[in-house]
């Protein structure tokens, strides 16, 4: 709060409006920042946070309403004039050239050259050691970006920004990548940055980080603004109930299970990457009837192609997996699928939804050759619409209307839908990858009662995931993975965030 | 079920423009190269239907547009593109001809055995590009492209041959009559035939052409694709695998099988596109010195289908009417039959760019002013 200079408004976003076809994503929103602030924009998922952004940095022109940066009216048509006002953004998804280092990424189309054209990059390189020093952002400005962590890739962003003179950096759900540790230190960095007054807009959904860093607060929600609050004034709950709506849990009712026979039992497993690098090496594992088995780590070390090897997506190399006491090792989808495993799979437009299929034939993706979905290879429409019609009224599937493409629902709907027809298959394993990924919280609790359920119906349910919060919240036992193999597994009675932290970073805690 | 129906009329009236849009700028161009665009559109108009017999023409060239149409909408629903139905359909009309001249059976069970034989022909030929891509990874635009040159110098070879080829000609023997599908053929050269014709001319005119049983079976094809796509499991995992492959295989849907079944279907379509027409038309497969098109033009069509089935039966009677009825304006008046050529690649360049169509409202809007404007200081000055 030191920091900030309440008499100098470095923007000022007066009755925003964006309308996109018949949509109104932003309806009249203010936001006022002042200099040397920390502003978290709160919202729930397809708020209109992003979009408002968006309009700030240049990428949208707002439909109607009027931008102050400084003071004076800015007419931000461009990305290229918002760098020039002075504001920065760093993407969730980073953009930045893999091949490239750490400095050559950070000066590239603000290239430093001597006469003649030539590339000065020991100047560069000078220039961002000193940036890097004055912020407190170490990296090592000769490393390749493909060979440094997510976290160190953040730093490079918001170096990019800072070496294009950014004095409000925006930053878009910066810590959904990021190890606990990793959060810390990019806090830690926040605060360097206001010191050094730098005004810090951050979109998130998580209410704890916003407590910890953030000064105020705005929060919109279905476009429209609700409300700015001083942090320091509120609770987590009272935010939440803004962002929402309505009254919201965070703790998931759990009763106390015993756990029942092994339902899915991997040995030695041995996976590659697309590279043909081994991205899971040796890795064993028992999944239990009745409980929820949380594989814990950061992304990259082999979540994905373990759940594609279990799935019959990506070739086995060494190993066995034993569904029910069956071997299903070299299996394809099809008959994993019959083996009574289910699956909610990590990227959900690619892999778990045909987008361009009406919600109703998405429905029956397993099943479609089952009566009475279809008969002799012809499908009954009938049948399939009126199962859809009960699935999206058992799981309240909005809009509710199974003739909509699916793409047309929301993440949330669409994560409902897959939710729903995995469920329905009535599986003994249900696999989950980032179930909750990009959720807003009315969802995210949704999808961990309803996994919740299931470990109550004492089916086996293995939970993959990079959220550390939920992973603690809904496992019985938590199993951290680190570069391909299990280094521990914990009951998550006793399971500490700090502990589980550093074994996910390989600081092997193993007892 | 508001906004689908929405969403369907928006690519229906997009396919609408760009018609028009084609038809504008092939005016504008004959403008410009000294004709009257309006006399040279009331000849097309006239030449496609304006005597019973030139619509029957009409007909009778769509048959194969049709169905090679039909052959690229079938893969690229599953996410292929078939450029190789030219190929298929020479692999097509060769196996037609040969098993047609070649083999003596009676009536209709001749037909059947031709058109089956020739479809069966062409979605092997078609099914190669299938097992590349899915074996292999090779890309299926590739491997049509060389397929289609290959089944070209196949037919020219096979046309070489002592028992086929018919002396002093550049063609194989014809079919036996027997796999003929020009409707009422026997009877139209019999006596009774002539002198029953002689006293109705009208009909005289259309028997004169090959009219025949090929553009109904087109349709029933047509038709039975549709249901193929949007009514079976096999259209389903077609569909699923064109539309999102990885969710394909996520679901069970063997992506590779799917690969090849329906490179071998659009194969089959395109083949039954030649078999049609060596037994409706041509009767017989000739040395070729170039493409002859029907796959090409199967291309377009399949674009101004908008990938539907059904589309395609428009689409290719609208194709067929243009290239008939714009070959008329050469020799009335003098005009470049291209024209036909350019508003065909028009109305495609349109319909693939369904934005700029979208677009053009407001930029009219915005250039209006613009223009009075411009032409105010023109006044001034």
């Amino acid at each position: 709060m030191q920091h900030i200079d309440f008499k100098s408004k470095v923007v000022e976003m007066k009755n925003i409006t964006k309308v996109f076809g018949n949509v109104t994503a932003n309806d009249q929103i203010h936001l006022t920042v002042h200099k040397g602030e920390v502003h978290a924009l709160l919202g729930e998922n397809g708020a209109g946070k992003s979009t408002l952004m968006n309009i700030l940095y240049g990428l949208y022109r707002p439909t109607r309403g009027e931008i102050y940066i400084n003071g004076k009216k800015t007419d931000i048509a461009t990305p290229n004039i918002a760098i020039q006002q002075g504001i920065g953004m760093v993407h969730q998804h980073f953009m930045l050239v893999e091949p490239f280092t750490v400095v050559e990424n950070i000066v590239l189309g603000r290239e430093t050259t001597n006469f003649g054209g030539v590339l000065d990059m020991k100047k560069a390189t000078e220039d961002v050691i000193s940036l890097s020093e004055q912020y407190g952002l170490y990296v090592d400005p000769n490393a390749k970006v493909e060979d440094i962590t997510v976290g160190m890739q953040q730093r490079v962003e918001i170096l990019k920004a800072l070496y294009r003179g950014a004095d409000i950096l925006i930053l878009d759900e910066p810590t959904a990548v990021l190890t606990p540790q990793e959060i810390r230190e990019l806090i830690e960095i926040i605060r360097n940055l206001t010191k050094e007054g730098k005004t810090i807009i951050l979109i998130t959904h998580k209410l704890k980080e916003i407590k910890q860093v953030a000064d105020y607060c705005t929060i919109i929600r279905r476009g429209r603004h609700i409300d700015t609050v001083d942090v320091s004034a509120v609770t987590e709950e009272e935010l939440a109930a803004k962002m929402v709506g309505r009254e919201v849990s965070f703790d998931i009712e759990k009763k106390e299970k015993e756990r029942g026979k092994v339902v899915l039992q991997i040995e030695g497993l041995t996976v590659k990457d697309n590279r043909g690098i081994e991205a899971v090496k040796g890795l064993s594992l028992e999944v239990y009837e009745g409980e929820i088995l949380g594989v814990a780590g950061i992304d990259g070390n082999g979540q994905s192609e373990l759940i594609e090897a279990i799935t019959g997506l990506r070739p086995i190399e060494a190993g066995r997996v034993k569904m029910n006491g069956k071997d299903i090792t070299h299996c394809k989808p099809k008959e994993i699928i019959d083996s009574k495993i289910s699956t909610i799979p990590e990227d959900r437009q690619k892999r778990g939804l045909v987008l361009d299929f009406s919600v109703a034939e998405n429905m029956v993706l397993e099943n479609y050759a089952k009566e009475p979905f279809s008969k002799k290879g012809i499908l009954n429409h009938g049948e399939i619409s009126q199962f859809s019609k009960e699935l999206i009224q058992t799981f309240d599937i909005r809009p509710k209307e199974e003739t909509l493409k699916a793409r047309i629902l929301s993440g949330g709907n669409q994560q409902k839908a897959i939710i729903a027809r995995e469920i329905t298959n009535d599986p003994d394993l249900l696999i989950t990858a980032q179930p909750t990924r990009g959720l807003d919280i009315g969802a995210i609790e949704y999808v961990h009662r309803a996994l919740v359920e299931q470990r109550d119906k004492n089916r086996a349910v293995l939970l993959v995931s990079l959220e550390l919060d939920e992973i603690m919240n809904v496992s019985d036992r938590i199993a951290v993975i680190y570069e391909g193999s299990i280094v521990g597994i914990v009951d998550a009675k006793e399971a500490d965030e700090n502990r589980l932290g550093l074994m996910m970073a390989g600081g092997g805690a193993e007892e | 079920m508001n906004k689908r129906k929405r969403l369907l009329s928006h690519s229906f009236g997009i396919t609408v423009i760009s018609i028009l849009m084609g038809f504008i700028v092939g005016a504008i161009i004959l403008h410009r190269t000294g004709y009257n665009p309006f006399e040279a559109y009331g000849i097309m108009a006239r030449g496609v239907f304006e005597k019973p017999k030139y619509l029957v023409q009409t007909i009778i060239n769509s048959t194969p547009l049709i169905l090679t149409g039909l052959s690229v909408v079938f893969a690229f629903r599953t996410g292929l593109f078939n450029i190789g139905a030219e190929g298929q359909f020479i692999i097509g009309a060769l196996t037609a001809a040969w098993v047609g001249y070649f083999l003596k059976l009676p009536p209709v069970i001749h037909v059947v055995v031709v058109f089956f034989a020739a479809a069966i022909a062409a979605a092997l030929w078609g099914g190669i590009a299938g097992f590349f891509k899915a074996k292999l990874g090779i890309n299926e635009v590739i491997t049509t492209i060389m397929l289609n040159w290959i089944a070209f110098y196949t037919q020219n070879y096979f046309v070489t041959l002592e028992s086929f080829k018919k002396p002093d000609s550049e063609a194989s023997y014809a079919i036996q009559n027997t796999a003929s599908i020009v409707i009422l053929e026997g009877w139209k050269k019999s006596q009774a035939g002539r002198e029953w014709l002689k006293n109705h001319p009208i009909w005289r005119d259309v028997l004169k052409t090959d009219f025949n049983w090929g553009f109904l079976i087109a349709i029933l094809i047509a038709i039975l694709i549709w249901y193929i796509l949007n009514k079976t499991t096999l259209g389903y995992e077609l569909r699923a695998v064109g539309f999102n492959r990885f969710a394909a295989e996520y679901g069970g849907i063997s992506v590779k099988k799917s690969i090849v079944a329906s490179m071998m279907i659009a194969g089959a379509l395109a083949g039954a596109a030649g078999a049609l027409h060596v037994m409706g038309v041509s009767h017989k497969v000739s040395t070729l010195a170039t493409m002859e098109g029907y796959g090409f033009d199967g291309i377009a069509v399949s674009l101004i289908a908008g990938s539907s089935p059904i589309g395609c039966i428009l689409a290719g009677l609208l194709f067929s009417g243009l290239k008939y009825g714009g070959s008329k304006i050469q020799y009335t008046m003098n005009a470049p039959p291209e024209i036909i050529s350019i508003i065909i690649g028009v109305i495609v360049l349109f319909i693939a760019m369904p934005r700029l169509i979208d677009a053009i409202p407001k930029a009219v809007a915005k250039i209006m002013p613009f223009v009075s404007r411009r032409r105010g200081e023109k006044h001034v000055g």
